[in-house]
């Protein structure tokens, strides 16, 4: 499985100012129901998006959200927390999104991101705070170099760990790697 | 005795060396080798559509089980033996797990196998889950077969492509934690306040990634299936590993089960699992406490399993944005007892207290009793052995005359996307894992409970300390 590699992102933003948003807010669990990845990105989000009726709100941070101009979500603190349903970002990416930075992304979320070409950056403190207080802000994410850069020219660095983002800049998921150890795996088995 | 050998491990550190089949480097992480692989409907469709398409085989059907928990309804078949899917998608979704298991000759406990039931429930209750053992699901609460000094965690489902494919998952070795549960638990406190308490306590991303090791007085004195609740819900803590080290109530639990080694292996296997503890002077990245002996029953009153307090106490004043955000949600007026929130449903089961010890508790808060007019109660055991123990303790007796439900196995109003699920604004009280927003319908406010504190919930039709009804029966 590959997908599009990522190098460098520039993009707006689009800022939920939310701690703890969990996995049931970023798909919520009806939609679960499909044996597919595609057609996801309709459902992301949904209950923010939508009302009861099934009516765009009017308050939603998504109205207006163009997903060729705003590829990266900035979120509170310990986003995507919650399931491993890998759905949630199936559902982002599906809706247009490619990265998400905050100051602590939720383990299986981050893990489960990463194999699907969908960036999880995580900053301290000063740049996730710079980052909250400027929803719409033009950023570029460069993973190469892992720092994240605002139009001022400011910039802050993240951690990433070396393997995920080699698949990330490559666009591979690591089954290869892991077919390519049988002779261990046989190995480890007998 | 080599200089290896002496230095002191933790439990934690025994389960990562055993199974590491290559050793993580700067570049890439360690290979593991997981030795039991959980599917269910959910997360696992995808993951055989990336194998097909790349003609790949399952490299070990033998160490694959499958079940059906989340999209199966809880309702009987109709007369003509049709379930009450909630969607056709759900049935198809249903349908793929048996034509994926067939094709790929991976047992599955099917609709109908007396053996069926919440994944998190069957592991065990089979004797698949093991001291030891590596156990993967693509399910977040797998954690909950850590309760056996298993090394167990849940992945997404391209890592369920992985794990049927190679058998391995790659890993980095986490930082370690080890709570502590200092003194005894008082009477009427059980294993879901002391997860509600820790959570409480080091918040909602306070064990991000880490593995936990529970332990202490507390810890060792739970029954397995308080264990189970326990590590169950590490996960609410962010963590990837939760475990207890195996003891004595361990191998009782386990000897005799199906799968559980027999005869002269069962002598081997326990000699071995002796060795699964932490040894003395192991070192944790970080220790934490927590007084066991002054908890008191638990409920949440926001959004995030975090927002938990004693029952008995009032509800706080929201103070940051997120507080306030949750407080809105909620509708708990603050500084007022919790047991002014009126009650809609109370739902009790989920992998987290679906256990026969868990319906025995609600059914000692129910016996004789009605459940508030108005309010609805559903009783889910998590598998069908489950339900068959509770029926031949008369345990659904005691739900119906309350008038509770009394259903089939499932994970049900948990994660709400079988059918089973409250209404816009209704407030559950429910004995599951979860109370964001929305998990059990759109706009269900969700409080989290043990399953005494729940059923005790039902009967006065707002949130209700469960100890009077537990200790009016001790004394009676």
């Amino acid at each position: 499985m590959s997908f599009d590699p990522i190098k460098t992102l520039t993009s707006r933003t689009v800022v939920l100012r939310q701690e703890n948003i969990d996995t049931d807010q970023i798909i919520p669990a009806r939609f679960l129901t499909t044996t597919v990845k595609d057609g996801l990105g309709k459902s992301a989000f949904y209950d923010w998006r939508y009302d009861e009726d099934g009516r765009p709100k009017n308050s939603s941070v998504f109205n207006g959200v163009n997903p060729a101009t705003h590829k990266i979500l900035v979120a509170g603190s310990n986003f995507g927390c919650g399931s491993s349903r890998e759905h949630a970002p199936w559902a982002l990416s599906d809706f247009g999104f490619r990265a998400v930075i905050s100051s602590d992304i939720a383990d299986i979320f981050k893990s489960n991101a990463q194999k699907n070409g969908f960036l999880p950056v995580e900053v301290d403190e000063e740049t996730h705070k710079k980052l909250l207080a400027s929803p719409g802000a033009e950023v570029t994410i460069d993973l190469e170099n892992c720092e994240v850069t605002f139009g001022d020219g400011e910039k802050g660095s993240f951690p990433i760990e070396a393997f995920a983002r080699r698949c990330l800049l490559d666009g591979v998921d690591p089954l290869g790697h892991l077919l390519n150890q049988a002779p261990e795996i046989e190995a480890y088995e007998r | 005795m080599s200089e290896l050998n002496s230095s002191p491990k933790s439990l934690f550190d025994k389960l990562w060396e055993r199974h590491v089949v290559v050793e993580e480097t700067a570049d890439a992480p360690a290979v593991i080798y997981i030795d039991l692989h959980l599917i269910h409907e959910v997360t696992s469709p995808q993951a055989f559509s990336v194998l097909d398409g790349r003609g790949l085989k399952v490299r070990r059907p033998d160490k694959t089980f499958g079940t059906l928990d989340h999209s199966t309804p809880t309702l009987p078949a109709n007369a003509k033996g049709e379930l009450p899917y909630a969607t056709p998608e759900a049935k198809i979704q249903v349908e793929t797990l048996i034509k994926n298991c067939e094709t790929h000759g991976i047992e599955l406990l099917n609709l109908g196998d007396p053996r069926r039931g919440i994944v998190h429930v069957i592991g065990p209750e089979l004797g698949l889950t093991q001291p030891g053992k590596t156990i993967v699901c693509g399910d977040s609460h797998t954690s909950t077969h850590g309760a056996f000094g298993a090394l167990a965690f849940g992945i997404g489902t391209t890592e369920v492509g992985h794990v049927l494919a190679t058998q391995c998952v790659l890993q980095r070795k986490p930082k370690s934690i080890r709570v502590n549960f200092d003194g005894a638990l008082p009477d009427g406190v059980g294993a879901k306040d002391m997860a509600l308490a820790m959570i409480a306590q080091i918040g909602a991303d306070g064990g991000q990634g880490c593995a936990i090791e529970f332990a202490g007085e507390a810890v060792r004195n739970l029954s397995m299936d308080g264990r189970m609740t326990l590590c169950n819900m590490s996960i609410e803590a962010g963590a990837r590993f939760g475990m207890v080290a195996p003891d004595q109530t361990t191998f009782e639990w386990l000897h005799g089960r199906d799968f559980a080694p027999k005869d002269l292996a069962w002598n081997e296997a326990l000699a071995d699992w002796m060795e699964l503890k932490t040894d003395l002077g192991a070192g944790f990245d970080r220790e934490v406490h927590v007084d066991a002996a002054n908890i008191r029953p638990m409920i949440t009153y926001g959004v995030s399993p975090d927002a938990a307090a004693p029952v008995d106490e009032m509800a706080p004043s929201p103070e940051t944005d997120a507080e306030h955000h949750a407080a809105d949600y909620m509708q708990f007026a603050a500084g007022k007892p919790f047991s002014d929130v009126a009650v809609n449903r109370v739902f009790i089961g989920s992998c987290t207290n679906s256990r026969l010890s868990d319906l025995r508790e609600a059914a000692i808060v129910m016996r004789g009793r009605k459940v508030k007019a108005g309010v609805i109660a559903l009783v889910v055991p998590g598998s069908e052995a489950v339900k068959r123990a509770a029926e031949a303790e008369k345990l659904h007796e005691v739900f119906l005359a309350a008038g509770a439900e009394w259903r089939e196995p499932g994970c049900s109003m948990c994660i709400a996307m079988n059918g089973d699920s409250g209404n816009p604004g209704e407030l559950v009280v429910s004995t599951s894992n979860r109370n964001f927003i929305g998990r059990q319908g759109k706009g269900v406010r969700t409080v989290l409970a043990s399953p005494a504190t729940a059923a005790a919930s039902a009967i006065e039709g707002h949130i209700a300390d469960p100890r009077p009804y537990l200790f009016a029966r001790e004394s009676a």
